[in-house]
């Protein structure tokens, strides 16, 4: 899982933040609240999520729980890769 | 109104002539003194927002200082065309109707987005209808798109939009808007008019429009005014029954689409309301209570606005500079 976290954190920070400065992001904080993403940005990440761990994201599993966060998007692909 | 009330279809209550005589006053000051143009272009779709700017606009300037563009395409409605005229000669206007199919065809607009809409349906055809519908959002938490195509014979398939898909498809299509923007400048140059922006304030504020598409425009006269209003505002200003009853259309996709289904999480007089609501600080479980739903959908409601809020700022934004550049004034 911390892999997951370290991969996914990569990926936004190279994506997203882009090396803006002031911008830091800990494991629990909202992407949404923290204006790191907006709807179109979660579409590139769940993009990213079934391209790199091969999972298909159903429609119900878009919800903040699994995606608005490092925490929730690594235990997400966690569960999804041991169903 | 206390922010313990529950708020009802009054609070967006206003006298419309009173209101349209405010207006008018405005866009004669802005046109003259601050635009310093002869006169208004108004595209006019057909729809309750262009019809109302429109006989705004002549109520300011008078029906000789108003030029009225209709500019159908080959996925707009016949009846949005038919209303359009109709209303361009219930205020006696002068107006040109150009059909823009050939130029966004010339573009590749039907192309794009049919190449796009066959990567995700392989057998979608000419003959096909498609339009984009809006899921997640206030259900759920997080907003997405679904393609829903028709075959001939009616039988639908929908699937969930990946991003390429959903972006090309989306780029595609504001070509129209894009185009009809540049009609309308076109034409403003040539009579020497400023363009008329018909956003409403629900519109306006969620960024429900094309930048550099019918995004632009030198003025927006209702661009405060909720969409309860401005149907109010038709039927004072005594508009044609048939554009005063139009539901409101994105008129954009082959398929019919409501703006509900394509943008807002709620129908516009429930949206209307939800936006009041946050503007004056009226608590969740009140707005939950007019609009009979529970208090966390109704923050899910509030939560998707101020989400479509941030992402407007895109959407309104003028270029961004290193630093101020210009006289005193900036």
């Amino acid at each position: 899982m911390q892999d997951i976290k370290v991969e996914v954190r990569r990926y936004i920070e190279d994506n997203f933040i882009m090396g803006a400065s002031g911008v830091t992001l800990a494991d629990g904080d909202s992407f949404l609240e923290h204006q790191v993403l907006d709807s179109t940005g979660f579409l590139e990440l769940i993009g990213h999520l079934e391209e790199a761990y091969r999972i298909k994201v159903l429609d119900d599993e878009m919800v903040p729980e699994n995606l608005d966060s490092l925490q929730n998007v690594a235990a997400f692909v966690v569960r999804k890769r041991a169903a | 109104m206390s922010p313990a009330a529950v708020p009802g279809p009054e609070v967006l209550q206003i006298d419309c002539i009173a209101e349209a005589d405010r207006v008018a006053r405005w866009i004669v000051d802005t046109v003259a003194r601050r635009l310093h143009r002869r006169g208004l272009v108004v595209a006019v779709s057909g729809g309750i927002d262009s019809s109302v700017c429109a006989a705004l606009a002549v109520r300011a300037l008078g029906p000789g200082k108003v030029f009225a563009l209709l500019l159908p395409e080959r996925d707009s409605s016949a009846f949005s065309a038919r209303r359009g005229l109709q209303l361009a000669q219930y205020l006696g206007v002068e107006h040109e109707v150009f059909d823009i199919a050939p130029a966004l065809e010339a573009l590749g607009c039907y192309r794009q987005r049919d190449e796009a809409i066959r990567r995700v349906f392989p057998d979608y055809a000419s003959q096909w209808k498609s339009k984009i519908v809006i899921a997640g959002g206030t259900e759920r938490g997080i907003n997405f798109f679904k393609l829903v195509v028709a075959e001939p014979d009616g039988v639908l398939h929908e699937a969930r939009l990946p991003l390429r898909e959903y972006l090309q498809i989306v780029a595609a299509t504001n070509f129209k808007q894009r185009v009809r923007k540049t009609m309308d400048y076109f034409h403003a140059d040539r009579l020497n008019y400023a363009v008329v922006g018909t956003p409403n304030r629900l519109e306006y504020d969620q960024g429900f429009f094309v930048k550099v598409g019918d995004g632009a425009a030198d003025l927006k006269p209702i661009a405060h005014l909720y969409k309860t209003q401005v149907y109010a505002m038709a039927r004072s200003l005594g508009l044609p029954d048939e554009i005063c009853s139009a539901t409101p259309t994105t008129d954009t996709y082959t398929l019919a689409q409501g703006q509900d289904e394509f943008y807002f999480a709620l129908p516009y007089a429930q949206m209307d309301l939800a936006l009041w609501s946050l503007n004056h600080g009226v608590p969740a479980a009140q707005l939950g209570l007019a609009l009979g739903i529970g208090q966390s959908q109704a923050q899910r409601v509030y939560q998707d606005i101020a989400a479509k809020r941030r992402s407007a700022r895109y959407l309104h934004a003028p270029p961004e500079t290193i630093e101020p550049i210009g006289g005193p004034e900036s």
